[in-house]
């Protein structure tokens, strides 16, 4: 989330998808700012997408959600142009996937897209292990080798042993994974994910997210993911991108989205989120007002920041900013009496720190009974910043009353 | 108000073609003559009992139903006891060609039919024309072209039981699931993989269908393609009317169903068959 690749693997610029017969007059109308209603009274056209933009980066998962009719289904199939694009560019590895000629983009096609879909589209003539080798065949893969990264993409997805039976054979939900297996035996850099799990009950729904996720953190992907469930975009999503009536109304972080909605409509979208499972430590934590250093402050000093800024008790860092304990103000000013000028006798070691994707549910119990605040300790050790319960209380408050309104 | 000369300029039409290609037809037709007789001869060269034996073995392994076996030998068996094995023989030799003949040309044009939606707009309504016209219509003109005899039966039929080859061809191919030709597209195959992957083995069943209707089709103009000197069951059917001799039409009749429920039978479950 941190480091920001130099470029992205697919941008999308001013796409725009009109359908219909007289869809040159839809564009003007949409760039003068008609509504997809007025446009559609006006000209018969249906406005598909409407001037999208955004990217996504390598090894990114990018959810793009919306209800139904908003554009989703249209868009994914603008990146490989399975619909022709009205207006605009898609970029892929920099690449103008619009300006392909139709054998150009066959390629790009078989190398770069895996694709899974909505309705499965599995291929009923064929058995489950001949499915998952549609796209090696295509590729004139040999035949022992393909049927061997079949067999591996479908046991990654759980379908072991279900090789020769035909799709019939099998429920939705082991369709949807065989459509997953197809697109991850080819290897593709880029997976195109429309609703791909919105066939399966909610538990399977539920691991196959996990299973996702951790794929996803052995295979590094990039990933565009469509969805109509918040829960799951929030789930699986790096970044969130929001759609109505075909344009883009905000992208972001899950929890900018969330404590942030850009307009009513993402507000009344994210309303029905529990916002304690979906804020993190990093979101409601507050930027430390004072540290000391081990090395080169005191007692005397400490006390003086904490009455300065009237803190409790302060964090204690050594030399490469790591935290490693704290001083409260009644053991400091013990020690100023005593007449001592080392932190090192007083510093109390033992204490509770969180990471800042610890979830806001999970700090409500430990933040319960814990006489200073927490401290947010990024992996290299060293302190992201504190919650008291003021401020995640405030935090959760916050969106209570915006959730009312 | 003038009559408008459509009758008189398909003749002038066909005349023209008559004097200027029929050089070329009626060399044609010497050609193919030789071929169906050799062909009728070979399948006499079997003495009738392992023919039958053959054809029921056939229908078994084709359909693996035992009920259409026993019915594909005892219904030829009745056929020889008639004494139409000959006939029989003539006529299913003519059958034959006539749909091998239909399919290479009609199944082909269903598939170009079916991606093209331009050529369908032409296609439909000549489909609709060589459906509704009378058969007896084709034997005109393909008497001038072939001579008298089994080539211009076999043309006539060729054009009367091609259309459903065609459009149940073009049909099949239709049907397949939009979302399905989607996903092929974006597994990146062309066009022909396409077509032989996905769109051709969908379609099969249809096809099938199709292919007995032509079957079906074909055999129906045999008592008509025996006017212009076809011989065969049909022949025997004709000679039969022209005699008023009612017991032997009806046998020769009775030939031709046999013929008839064997093939459909058969080529039902082999449609059915494939999933
Ligand atoms: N082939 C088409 N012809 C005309 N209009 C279309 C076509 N495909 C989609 N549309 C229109 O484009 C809009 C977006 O449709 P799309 O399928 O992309 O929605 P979606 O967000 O994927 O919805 P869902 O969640 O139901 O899958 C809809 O208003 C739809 O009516
Ligand atoms: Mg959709």
């Amino acid at each position: 989330m941190s480091e920001i690749p130099s470029e992205p693997k697919i941008r999308i610029e001013n796409l725009t998808k009109i359908f219909g017969a007289q869809s040159k007059d839809a564009l003007k109308l949409l760039q003068s700012g008609a509504s997809k209603d007025e446009i559609l009274e006006k000209t018969g056209c249906g406005v598909g997408v409407a001037n999208a933009n955004f990217t996504v980066d390598s090894g990114e998962i990018v959810v793009v959600m919306g209800l139904s009719g908003s554009g989703k289904s249209t868009l994914v199939r603008c990146i490989n142009r399975l619909i022709e694009p009205t207006a605009g560019k898609v970029f892929i590895d920099n690449q103008d996937i619009t300006a392909l000629s139709m054998n150009e983009l066959r390629r790009v096609r078989l190398t770069k897209l895996g694709m899974v879909f909505q309705n499965f589209a599995l291929f009923p003539h064929r058995t489950v292990c001949q499915n998952t080798e549609y796209g090696l065949e295509i590729q004139k893969v040999d035949p022992a080798k393909r049927r061997e990264k079949a067999v591996t993409a479908l046991e990654q997805v759980g379908l072991k042993g279900w090789e020769d039976y035909y799709p019939h054979n099998l429920s939705g939900g082991m369709q949807q994974r065989v459509g997953l297996a197809r697109a991850l035996a080819l290897d593709p850099d880029i997976l195109l994910m429309d609703e791909a799990f919105s066939a399966l009950d909610p538990l399977i729904r539920s691991d196959m997210q996990d299973e996702l996720i951790s794929l996803q953190e052995s295979m590094r992907k990039t990933i565009l993911f469509i969805s109509h469930d918040l829960d799951e975009a929030l789930k699986i999503g790096d970044r969130i991108v929001l759609m109505k009536d075909g344009a883009v109304v905000q992208t972001g972080t899950a929890e900018q989205i969330l404590t942030n909605p850009a307009n009513e409509y993402v507000e009344r979208f994210v309303e029905n989120v529990d916002i304690t499972k979906v804020l993190t430590a990093e979101s409601v934590m507050i930027k430390p007002k004072a540290v000391v250093f081990l090395s080169a402050h005191g007692p005397k000093s400490a006390l003086r920041f904490m009455q300065k800024q009237g803190l409790s008790q302060i964090f204690v860092h050594d030399e490469k900013h790591k935290v490693i304990g704290y001083v409260t103000a009644d053991m400091a000013s013990d020690a100023v009496k005593r007449g001592e000028t080392e932190l090192h006798h007083i510093m109390q070691t033992e204490f509770v720190s969180v990471s800042p994707d610890t979830p806001a549910a999970d700090l409500i119990p430990i933040m319960a009974n814990l006489p200073y605040p927490l401290p947010v300790v990024g992996p290299n050790g060293k302190l992201r910043g504190v919650i008291i319960r003021g401020s995640l209380l405030a935090a959760l408050a916050e969106r209570g009353r915006n959730n009312n309104a | 108000m003038p009559r408008i000369p459509i009758g008189a300029t398909i003749e002038a039409f066909i005349d023209f073609l008559v004097s200027n290609f029929s050089f070329l037809t009626i060399a044609f037709t010497r050609v193919m003559e030789k071929v169906i007789s050799f062909l009728e001869a070979g399948l006499l060269f079997l003495p009738p009992w392992l023919f039958i034996v053959i054809a029921a073995g056939l229908a078994f392994w084709l359909t693996k139903k035992r009920g259409i076996a026993l019915f594909t030998l005892f219904g030829l068996l009745l056929i020889w006891n008639m004494g139409l094995w000959v006939a029989t023989v003539s006529t299913i030799t003519l059958v034959l060609i006539a749909t091998l003949t239909a399919l290479c040309i009609g199944v082909p044009i269903g598939i170009i039919a079916a991606l093209n939606t331009g050529i369908n707009k032409v296609v439909q309504p000549i489909l609709d024309v060589m459906q509704t016209m009378p058969a007896f219509v084709y034997l005109i003109p393909a008497i001038p072209f072939f001579g008298l005899g089994k080539v211009a039966a076999i043309f006539a039929t060729v054009i009367f039981s091609m259309p459903p080859a065609i459009r149940l061809t073009c049909l099949g191919i239709q049907q397949v699931p939009r979302e399905l030709v989607e996903c092929a597209d974006a597994f990146g195959s062309n066009k022909w993989q396409k077509l032989f992957k996905l769109q051709l083995p969908l379609a099969t069943p249809t096809i099938m269908a199709g292919v007995n209707q032509t079957v079906m089709l074909a055999l129906s103009m045999v008592v008509i393609a025996a006017m212009i000197g076809a011989r065969g069951l049909g022949g025997e059917v004709w000679r039969a009317i022209q005699r008023l001799q009612m017991g032997s039409g009806f046998e020769a009749g009775l030939g031709i169903v046999v013929v008839a429920i064997i093939l459909d039978r058969v080529l039902q479950q082999v449609g059915t068959k494939k999933r």
